[in-house]
């Protein structure tokens, strides 16, 4: 038996939890109407044809986007969670959760928000948007962008999979040892963390690779450098920080492995090993990484203020000379993490002073956004609504990271909820409100009609008030000396402050609520929220020169570019489509080969977690098959014909002129 | 204590009066420092958030498309005067901020001897620190008293005015050693020893916790912080060491045992070596001390090789037998600096694994 599972064994099920018995039966159920659904309606051909093996940049970020709204789904329950556990834990209260479970939501929680929410929606987008607004075809390695996302689903699987078979860790969602060694953590719950972590930093890494390359070699005729659209820069920053940082956490994370895999020492405390080595090489990752996540979030935050005040973004070149160098600063900061960890005065105010600097080029931003709007004509639709309310929110969260950037400072609030409200002042109020503002913004970009705005209202209204009833109570929190990732309580005169927190929680689900809500009654109306002039925003960039949903092939035409803001200099010069001499175009075949590796990556993990030693190499011996299988597949291109080409743009044409 | 009264002034404080923010009024010196300087900073950053605050409310709301009045220039991207101003403005305020954390950060750096008790209060010239040896066991806290031969679990009293000196360690994990009354938090790490010199000025009990996730009893890991008078404090000793209990080396291998939410117990009379060993490691006389570790040595904890006190390899190497008499590693050598003899606490470890300049 032990030959064939591993210690894979029916103990590993936790039929005993009923929380989780019952998530299961929910899943199983849900699941099987989908698949039932998909079966009935014929759709699987569909689905596998048009969207699975897809190699189309456009397809690939949609399905980010869908990948990352289902994890914020799993990530905000875990939220939810916690918030109701730490609002009743208390006056000898055990709340609902036990240890074991609850140190696996929070753990779980930030691994999933970081991994499998924020970064697949930054990612998505920046699939979707950078290849269109450098004018090109689609990304350098079509095949490549593929294979990605589906090793950064592989990896949200293995997390998914944790939930009913073992567990998952138990550590913190950086996972430090010793406490994620072999000795204190021996069950499964940090190798899923770790497998899960490399299959999709797998994806992560290369897709930077990809991105970088496109946006390096991709542009359309004309765009130089310091023409390309703001959004398209800041892209280019959070890859060259992914190609450069995700290694790191590979490596960190191959050392740890080893550790607990075939007894090396490299963290442990004995025989020479030292733990503080993985914090370092952990937040050396770490950090760039927020800036991963927020950089792309920028950009987003300045088309949309340059779109809807009207105006060109005022100082571009401050804007991009601010995000290069919070691009190199981010390398220089990450020992802000663990100020408390004994480093001398010298280290520790190197590392404060350099972290503030960083808030310099991000306030130069903030007032470059300002003064975009300074003598512009603002139309507050929901992209617009949702920039202000980062511009008013992130001022506070990045003020109180500046505030824990003081190591004295840092020593009485580090690991205190007064932290984990200002990392959710910057992602919720940074991240999340920009990726909002994206989504809103290209979403009649992506699909030909607008979201409800009436929807949209009420889940912006439900986010924002709820970000700050769930976060303020945190903040307050913090100062009276309550650190993170408690169970439970014995002061009672805490509770009101973690119920106000859990009331703030119920706003946020309602805006989550909303916002699907919204996605739904949208597809109901589309035919009323429809766009057919693909400049539903008066845009200024290239992406909005095409149709929406664009043509496979983005642009019959490569554009040529005379000036920043390429699409509003067209407009302005009274730019005409061109009607006819259009020819056949070169385009990417789809292909499986990338679900089949990722597939393979998947049972590779599993198998490593479980110790089921003969899977585990025949996956490896799969993986290595399939991608050099792949490399003798000549079928990888093929030519849009002529005659189509003058098919879909005549359509366009027809759809133009009807508007008139 | 003034500027406690400009913080009072904002209307924060009234709304939070109710409730204790012990961060900002601690009630040792250290941590007012440190609160102080939390306020500082904020009140210097105000100075540029308020402003932006109320400018991007006042454009938002200005130069809306229904306002028709308000001026519109759509190419007007670019202004040096603006952009100058964009940029120093920031650069001022943290270069102000950039000069506090400098000072702060030294001036407050845990492993410097305190220079004063409260403001405009020094140290007196005779006062000898009241040294504490923490060790962060899973899931509770052991504080040993080199001075008076005393240990207590979960409990931990010290005198008032007079500068305590922590030496801190941990057993298996880390941990983040947090009294809020009383000075910030230094993290327990095992094998690494940590400092932190504090004190208390108010009598009062207060409360200690682990502030670093350790695991599964992590959220019990709470202990009693008694601030006592002098008398109360030489009281609190005697009470101590007439219950009797002593802490030996087999009675720390019981206690390092995984446990929750564990009463207090106290231990009239400690093995005096036993910090050092704890952070060694080799408490478990099988166990090679890091300090006395080679290269050649095999799996930890095995087949009771190299014996305790011997020096440079440790003795038999149980099925490693072909690996070479090693020299010590450089790095573990380093380690060996601050367990060796008693001037230890002199030389402590900082986190990074590296010796710290002397201070004196």
């Amino acid at each position: 038996m032990h030959a064939i599972f591993g210690r894979l064994s029916l103990e590993a099920f936790p039929y005993h939890e009923p929380i989780v018995v019952a998530t299961f039966v929910a899943v199983v159920l849900g699941g099987a109407a989908l698949v039932a659904a998909l079966t009935y309606f014929k759709l699987w051909g569909y689905l596998w044809k048009e969207w699975f093996t897809t190699v189309d940049h456009k397809r690939i970020g949609i399905m980010y986007m869908v990948l990352g709204l289902v994890m914020l789904l799993r990530g905000f329950a875990d939220a939810v969670m916690m918030r109701l556990q730490q609002a009743m834990a208390f006056g000898g209260s055990e709340g609902y959760l036990n240890a074991h479970h609850y140190d696996q939501v929070f753990t779980a929680h930030g691994v999933i928000m970081i991994f499998f929410v924020a970064m697949p929606f930054v990612t998505g987008l920046m699939n979707y948007v950078v290849p269109l607004q450098i004018g090109a075809r689609d990304v350098s390695f079509p095949f490549l962008n593929n294979f990605s996302f589906w090793m950064t689903v592989g990896g949200a699987v293995l997390v998914m999979i944790s939930l009913f078979v073992g567990e998952f860790a138990q550590t913190g969602w950086l996972a430090y040892p010793p406490l994620s060694g072999l000795e204190a953590s021996p069950a499964t719950g940090v190798d899923y963390y770790i497998w899960a972590l490399q299959v999709a930093g797998v994806g992560t890494t290369l897709s930077g690779i990809n991105l970088v390359c496109t946006i390096i070699k991709m542009r359309a005729p004309g765009m130089t450098m310091m023409k390309m659209p703001v959004f398209t820069w800041t892209s280019l920053c959070t890859n060259v920080l992914i190609v450069a940082s995700f290694p790191i956490l590979t490596a960190a994370l191959v050392l740890l492995s080893l550790d607990r895999y075939v007894g090396t020492n490299f963290f442990t405390n004995t025989l020479g090993g030292n733990p503080m080595m993985y914090v370092n090489l952990i937040w050396i990752w770490g950090h760039p990484e927020v800036y991963i996540l927020i950089l792309p979030c920028f950009g987003i935050f300045s088309e949309v203020t340059s779109t809807f005040s009207g105006k060109k973004l005022f100082g571009y070149t401050s804007m991009v000379y601010a995000t290069v160098v919070i691009t190199i600063l981010s390398y220089l900061v990450w020992l802000h993490h663990f100020f408390t960890m004994g480093s001398g005065a010298s280290v520790n105010s190197f590392f404060g002073i350099t972290t503030m600097i960083i808030s310099i080029p991000t306030g130069a931003k903030i007032f470059n956004w300002l003064f975009t709007m300074y003598r512009g004509r603002i139309r507050f639709e929901l992209p617009m609504m949702w920039t202000v309310a980062f511009m008013l929110t992130f001022v506070i969260g990045g003020m109180t990271g500046v505030l824990l950037a003081v190591p004295p400072a840092d020593f009485v609030l580090h690991n205190s909820l007064f932290l984990i409200a200002h990392f959710h002042n910057v992602i919720i109020g940074g991240v999340l409100f920009g990726l909002f503002a994206g989504i809103y913004y290209w979403f009649p970009k992506a699909f030909g009609f607008r979201l409800d705005p009436f929807w949209g209202k009420v889940s912006f209204w439900c986010w924002v008030i709820g970000f700050w009833v769930a976060f303020t109570p945190l903040y307050v929190l913090g100062l009276m000396g309550v650190t993170r990732r408690l169970r439970v309580f014995e002061d009672p005169s805490l509770q009101p402050w973690f119920i106000v927190a859990a009331i703030g929680a119920a706003l946020i689900a309602a805006g989550i609520g909303a916002f699907l809500l919204q996605i739904a009654v949208s597809v109901w109306k589309r035919h009323e929220l429809r766009d057919v002039t693909g400049d539903p925003w008066d845009g200024r960039t290239l992406e909005w020169a095409t149709s929406s949903p664009p043509p496979d092939y983005n642009f019959a035409f490569t554009p040529v570019i005379h000036d920043n803001d390429a699409w509003w200099d067209m407009k302005k010069r009274g730019y005409t489509r061109p009607m006819g001499g259009f020819k056949a175009i070169h385009m990417p075949s789809n292909t499986g080969t990338g679900v089949i590796l990722a597939g393979l990556s998947v049972a590779f993990g599993f198998a490593m977690i479980w110790y089921i030693w003969w899977l585990a190499a025949l996956s490896f011996i799969g993986i290595l098959v399939v991608a050099i299988g792949h490399t003798f597949n000549y079928h990888r291109d093929f030519h849009i014909p002529a005659d189509e080409v003058v098919q879909t743009e005549n359509d366009r044409t027809r759809l133009l002129s009807g508007r008139v | 204590m003034s500027r406690y009264r400009v913080f009072a002034m904002l209307p924060l404080m009234a709304a939070l009066s109710g409730c204790n923010l012990v961060v900002l009024n601690p009630s040792g010196d250290v941590a007012s420092q440190q609160g102080n300087l939390v306020v500082i900073s904020t009140l210097l950053m105000l100075l540029i958030i308020v402003p932006v605050m109320a400018l991007t409310v006042l454009f938002a709301w200005r130069y809306r498309q229904s306002n028709t009045k308000a001026r519109y220039e759509p190419e007007w991207d670019h202004s040096t005067q603006l952009e100058l101003v964009i940029w120093a403005a920031p650069l001022l305020i943290i270069i102000c901020l950039g000069a506090l954390t400098y000072m702060g950060s030294h001036l407050l750096d845990p492993y410097r001897p305190i220079d004063r008790i409260a403001a405009n209060r020094p140290v007196p010239a005779d006062a000898k620190p009241l040294e504490v040896n923490v060790v962060a066991l899973d899931w509770k806290w052991l504080f040993i008293y080199p001075e008076y031969g005393i240990a207590a679990v979960n409990e931990m009293a010290a005198p008032v005015d007079r500068p305590i000196r922590f030496n801190i360690t941990a057993s298996t994990v880390m941990n983040s050693f947090y009294i809020p009354a009383l000075a910030g938090q230094v993290y327990a790490m095992p094998g690494m020893q940590t400092q932190l010199h504090a004190v208390i000025n108010k009598p009062g009990t207060y409360k200690g916790f682990s502030a670093n996730y350790s695991g599964a009893g992590f959220s019990q890991m709470r202990f009693a912080f008694h601030g006592l008078d002098h008398d109360g404090f030489d009281t609190w000793v005697a009470d101590v060491k007439a219950g009797g209990g002593s802490l030996d080396r087999n009675g720390y291998l019981q206690l390092e045992k995984p446990s929750v939410a564990d009463p207090v117990r106290r231990f009239a009379t400690t093995d005096p070596a036993l910090f050092k060993a704890v952070l060694g490691q080799c408490v478990d006389p099988a166990r090679t001390c890091t300090d006395n570790m080679g290269m050649g040595t095999g799996e930890h904890g095995s087949s009771g090789h190299g014996e305790h006190g011997s020096s440079g390899h440790g003795g038999e190497h149980g099925g490693h037998g072909a690996a070479p008499q090693g020299q010590p590693i450089q790095g573990q050598s380093i380690q060996g600096q601050s367990i060796q003899g008693s001037a230890a606490p002199d030389a402590p470890l900082t986190g990074a694994g590296l010796p710290r300049p002397s201070n004196s």
